[in-house]
Parts: structure tokens; sequence; C-alpha cells
């Protein structure tokens, strides 16, 4: 028996039917139908406080769960805050279906109110994007985006429904198949490149392999750990893949880039080949691409052609998911080795320890002076689970949480890595903690981040979504300043900001949070205790921070990664 | 600059073009010419570019990542028969207009306006019987000029034409 319905409960029963548990957004004008729809749905909606954050919420949702993200908007301004999130899902390859209304489409086109250019003005930075003016459409198009969004290369989809396709009524014979002719993501890798990829691995001196979101984003973590462990592999994982590989694995050597670990860039820069899996070059990563390993053989591994041989050649292409190729590769290389050791690099991974032992990543804490940002985040790592996910913002707070928190699992690191979205943590937070209620959900932001989406603590608050927030208060945009430090004379332009405004407990307690302070070293401690103690609320925990640490190892933008400062003394 | 031709096969829904030309554009990958039209199978349409750059590879793979394209084929040169149309408005003084119509009957172009003192040309052809026309009229003096874009269709009973396939 069909049903009679209107667009709006044909768009709910279809997120329903993709087992939508969750749909973080705001409503308005042209997407009322849809909200008045969802009233009588079991699916969970979260008042996000603007539609950045709703969009961030969904994005940390997909990040923790490895599930779908869901954001609504209206049309309009709904839509024009949404492009942040968009844009950082879609750099950091993030399954989002975003739901927005659109005015009429009678209206379309002629300045309605609240009306924006929504499908063109989201091209760019969708995986896919929709508008639907009609009703017959809504249902297929749905299935389509979540198909979209979470296979392949997966990214944000936004579908634009308009208020009368919503609005109209029609006979409703359930879900549709999908027809996307042009959609057919590749999942095992050539046979022929795998077996090439196995010989050149054996025969490598000084191989690394090179792991990126992509492994995460393929749920490959064990299939890595067990290639690299079959192949005897030191292994970099970039931002977006930390915790791909336990931090305390033998073969890990941390964070290759700009501000990665001495030993994996330094690795990366000294071998003979490179196998990336999942990784795409990025330029935090590879520092000018002209010096970047320069004797290194390429074998990459990428769901998506496209980001194949576009910074650096690739000598062994395979396209396909990081974790069937993998499962290709652990086959071929069983039966290479034939029951044989891997070859034991004793040289290269002697070199690799000694270099780790030498320049290991390091900080120092006096107990008489400013609370150092690392000390913060080297406690709140040893007083959490190897479950805890943990969120940050953009600048030095998140490349010290990348460098200091040990990371054992996969999933349990949530950022904004490739197009750096300050304020990031708190909404992805809040987004991470509704999608695993039962796990910790820590973010360390910075104050400039914080005071970016703040308010979304409110949304927390109301919704009992526990998040802990611990804010490294340097009372500057601290990465910013490390540069004006470092490059630009030290004229601190527009950077500074304050200590004391806001107040920062104060402020977490009007939101409805636990606000909590530390102002020296010795704080530090029964700070974070008591803030982990807390979890009927969200909490706040505010850490007085020194203004003048800054983030090493660094390699300065656009330079060669042979050339690593270790400290403020080689900055010449 | 070397040209490439391209033939994409695409979804016959509103807006691929946009999204191709908005691709393009992001990438900051230039388009020297563009012909869009339906094809024998009304769901499809068919785009011919001629793109500017060394980095086909690149542009093949990105317009494959739009979901709305279904095939790109690169065509070598002589492997495929190309078309463009080109209206051209020359200087034609009542004096020397016979010497430009005779001269214009060589190129079997066609004369399909007539003004005081100028001749409109319509020139269909390969590409280079285009620009050969277009080469002699100059010393006339051209007045305006309007080219389609070219079209392509790969060469019967010849394999020769590369379809790039997804895999790298």
């Amino acid at each position: 028996m069909a049903d009679q319905l209107n667009g709006a409960a044909i768009l709910i029963r279809s997120l329903e039917h993709e087992d939508v548990e969750v749909i973080f957004g705001v409503p308005g004008g042209a997407i009322l139908q849809a909200y008045d729809e969802l009233y009588s749905s079991p699916i969970r909606h979260v008042l996000a406080r603007h539609e950045q954050g709703g969009g961030h919420m969904a994005s940390g949702y997909a990040h923790a769960t490895g599930r779908v993200g869901v954001t609504f908007a209206t049309s309009g301004p709904g839509v024009t805050n949404l492009i942040t999130p968009l844009a950082d899902a879609y750099m950091d390859s993030i399954p989002i279906v975003a739901i927005t209304a659109q005015v009429s489409s009678a209206k379309i086109g002629l300045d309605a109110f609240q009306e924006t250019h929504t499908w063109g003005i989201t091209m760019p930075v969708t995986k896919h994007n929709y508008l639907v003016t009609k009703i017959e459409e809504i249902s297929s198009t749905v299935r389509e985006a979540f198909h979209l969004a979470s296979t392949g290369r997966p990214g944000p989809v936004l579908v634009d429904i308009t208020k009368d396709a919503l609005a109209d009524e029609m006979e409703w014979h359930g879900p549709q198949e999908i027809d996307l002719p042009g959609y057919r993501p590749s999942v095992k890798g050539h046979p022929r490149q795998v077996k090439a990829a196995i010989e050149a691995i054996i025969n490598s001196e000084r191989p690394v392999l090179y792991a990126g979101g992509g492994v995460i984003r393929a749920g490959a973590s064990n299939e890595l750990r067990a290639f690299a462990k079959q192949q005897n592999l030191p292994v970099v994982t970039t931002l977006m893949a930390r915790g791909a590989v336990p931090d305390s694995h033998p073969l890990t050597l941390g964070m290759p880039g700009m501000h990665g670990t001495y030993t994996a860039s330094t690795a990366m820069q000294r071998s003979d080949l490179l196998i990336a899996i999942g990784a795409r070059f990025d330029d935090r990563v590879t520092g000018d691409t002209e010096f970047f390993a320069p004797g290194a053989k390429i074998i990459h591994v990428d769901v998506d052609p496209a980001e194949i041989s576009k910074i650096r050649k690739a000598d062994i292409p395979i396209v396909g998911d990081a974790k069937a190729v993998l499962d290709q590769l652990l086959a071929q290389g069983a039966e290479r080795l034939g029951g044989d050791a891997a070859p034991p690099r004793t040289e290269w991974l002697a070199t690799l320890a000694r270099w780790q032992r030498d320049f290991p990543l390091a900080y120092e804490q006096d107990p008489e002076g400013p609370i150092q940002q690392q000390y913060v985040i080297d406690q709140l790592s040893k007083r959490s689970g190897p479950d805890t996910i943990v969120v940050a913002g953009v600048g030095q707070h998140q490349m010290w949480t990348s460098q200091f928190w040990g990371f054992e699992k996969p999933n349990t690191w949530i950022n904004s890595g490739g197009l750096g979205t300050m304020g990031y943590a708190v909404p992805a937070a809040i987004g991470a903690q509704a999608g695993m209620p039962e796990r910790t959900v820590i973010a360390i932001d910075g104050d400039g981040c914080f005071q970016m989406t703040f308010q979304e603590l409110i949304t927390a608050a109301i919704e009992q979504i526990p998040v802990k927030i611990a804010v490294l208060n340097n009372a500057n945009l601290g990465m910013v300043r490390q540069w004006q430090k470092l490059f630009y004379g030290e004229r601190y332009s527009a950077t500074e900001m304050s200590h004391t405004i806001p107040n920062i407990p104060m402020l977490a307690e009007a939101m409805g949070c636990a606000g909590l302070r530390a102002e020296t070293p010795a704080d530090v401690i029964p700070t974070i205790e008591k803030g982990l103690a807390i979890n009927d609320r969200p909490v706040v925990m505010e850490f007085v921070c020194d203004p003048d640490a800054m983030v090493f190892p660094m390699i300065v933008a656009g330079g060669s990664n042979d050339e690593i400062l270790m400290g403020p003394e080689d900055v010449k | 600059m070397s040209q490439h031709l391209i033939t994409v096969t695409v979804e016959n829904k509103p807006g691929v073009l946009a999204r191709i030309a908005s691709m393009f554009a992001r990438r900051d990958f230039n388009i020297h010419s563009l012909a869009v039209g339906p094809t024998e199978d009304p769901t499809r349409s068919r785009v011919t570019m001629v793109v500017d750059g060394p980095e086909m590879e690149q542009i093949v793979k990105q317009l494959y990542k739009l979901v709305h394209v279904i095939k790109v084929t690169e065509h070598l040169p002589g492997e495929a028969v190309e078309r463009e149309i080109m209206l051209v408005r020359v200087n034609a003084d009542p004096s020397r207009r016979s010497e430009i119509l005779n001269a214009a009957n060589i190129f079997e172009a066609t004369a399909v306006d007539v003004g005081a003192a100028t001749i409109t040309f319509e020139v269909v052809g390969e590409p280079s019987r285009l620009s050969d026309f277009l080469e002699f009229m100059r010393t006339y003096g051209i007045i305006s000029l309007v080219k389609s874009g070219r079209i392509a269709l790969a060469k019967d009973n010849k394999s020769a034409s590369r379809s790039r396939k997804r895999t790298a």
C-alpha cells in the first residue's frame, strides 16, 4: 500500500531508511515543512546555534562513527553559513549529507526573500549537489546523496529542495533504485600493480609507509598495521591519519611535515621507496616538492585516481580502496615471501631509532613558569584511555595535540586538516559525542578558535551532550603570532587577545557548562582531574598558558624538508 | 602551447556544463573552445572541448570525478573527424569585391551577407581550413569573427582513439 505523503514526509522517511539517528541543524522559513515532519520522527534533532556549528557537528559525528553525518539548514543565510563546514568536509573527505531548503520553484531567480543560488555556490565545495524542484525526485535523490557521500572517496553531498516540492503530495512507494551511470569508483587494485608494488617493497632498503586519512576513512587500520609488520615497514601517519597505527608501535615514526617529528620527515627525505596509502602529498607534508624525498620511488594507493600523480609522479599507481588494496598487498606479500621473513633492513631501522632517540619531541615545564601547552596535553593524554576521542581546532594547539597525544586507535582523532578551519573543535566534539555517547570526548582548543564557535556549548548543555573542552588560552592567535615572531620581526599585528576577557569559566557557567581554570603549573593536574570527573554536563577547562610557546619542529612554508628547525635557536 | 581535443559524454541533466566550467576554473585549467549538443541518445549530451596545457592527465581525471560525466575520450591528431563553423565579416570595398569573392571560392567559403563595404562569409570544415581562410582575409581586414567551437567524432573502424580509462 502506497501512502499519500507530502515531500517533507518523503524526505524524513527516506532519511529513516538510511538509518539516520541524528540530524544537526537550524530551522527556518523554507525548511519549515521538513521540520514539521521531523517533529514526529524518531530521528533525534540537535538544534545548533549557527548553521556552521550544525555542519561541523555532522562532520564530527561522521569522523567518530564512520557513518554519514546529516545537517539541515534553511535557504539563503542558512546555506551561506553552511559553506565552511561543506568546504571543510570536502577537503578532509568526510561523508556528510546536507539537506537545505530553497524558495518555491516559481520564485527561483526572482531574488525572493532568503533566496540564494545554493546549487551554484556549493558546487565547488561538495562532492556532488542537487537542486530538487519536484516531489518525485526527493526519495531517489536522498538515496543517491548517501551513496555518493559514503562510497569511493567520501565527501559532502548537498540536496537543495524547493519549498513547493516539500509541500506537494504524492503516493510514495518507498525508496527507489539509484541511477548513476557516471559513478563507478574502483575498489580493488589492479593485480599486476599490486604484484609490482610487492616486488618494489621487498627490494627496497629504505622504505617508508606513508599513511593518510584515506586509511582511516576506509577503516583499514588493522590491515595497515598487519602490512607494516609483514613487510617490516616503518610508518608515518599524516595529520589526518593519526591513530591509524598505534603511536606505541615500534615501527611508528609519528607525523611528518611542517610540524612533524624529525624522524618522520627525515625518513621520507632519505627513503628509497614511499608507499603512500590514502595520502595526497599535501604541501604541509612535502614542503617544496622539488626537494621532497628526492631518492624515493613512489607507490601511490588511492581510491581517487585524480590524486595519483597530481603532485608527485607515481611509479606504481594503484587505484582502489585502501582496505581492499591492503588486503591484496597482504595476500600478495605473503605469497611472495613464502614463509620467509621480510627483509630485516637492520641499518635503516637502526638509523631511524637513532634519530628518534636524538631528536625526540620535547618540552620543558618550569614549575615556577607559565603553563606550557604541551604539558597540559601530555597530562590530559596520560589521564585518558585509548578510546578517548580527541578533537582539535586549528593552530598551535592542534599541532601540539597531534604531537603529544599518544594515539592508539583509529577514529579517536578529529580535526580540520585540509581547510584549517578555526572554530572546528567545539561543534565537531559535540557531533562526535552525540554519535558516541559512551565515550569520553575531549576537545583541545585555542582561545582564538574557542571564541569563534563556543556558543555551540549552549547546544551541548541543553541537549545533554557532555563534551569536555580544554582551552589552551595563550591570549593570542598563537600560530600567527609564532610566524610574526619568527619571520615578521616580532611585529604582532592583530594577534593579541586577552587572558581575562572573556572570563572563560564564567562564560562556560553562563552557557550551562562547568567552568574551571588553571593558572599555574601546579593547578594543571587537579583541574584535569576535576574536569574529567564531571560527566553530567559539558566542562570547559581553561589553562592560562604561555604566549611565547612555539611549535617545533618546524619546516618553513615552501621550504625543503631537509631543513628542519628544531627550536627557536635554529631560526636565522 | 599544446592543444588537446577531447570529447566528454555526459548525462543530459541541467547544470552539467556549469559543473565542467566550474571545475576548469577551480583547477586553473583553460578551455580554448567548447561545443555542446545532444547525441543519438536523448539521455546523453556530448561536449567537445579543445583544452590548453600540459595537464591532460589531470584534466581527464578531474572530469571523471564529476558524477554526471560518463566518458572522456582524447582524440589524437588524425584520429577523429573534426569540424568547425565560422562566420567572418571582412572589409570589401566595391572595387575589391570580385577579387575577394574569387578567393573565397577557392576556400569554399560561402558569402552569406553583403553590406555596403563588407562581406560576411560562412566557412565550414576542418580547423585548418578556417585558419587558412582567416590568414588570407587578414590582408583585407577582418571586422568581426565568430566560431562555433570544434566538434569531433572518432573515426570509424579505427580503434586508435584513446578512451582514457578511469584507472591510472
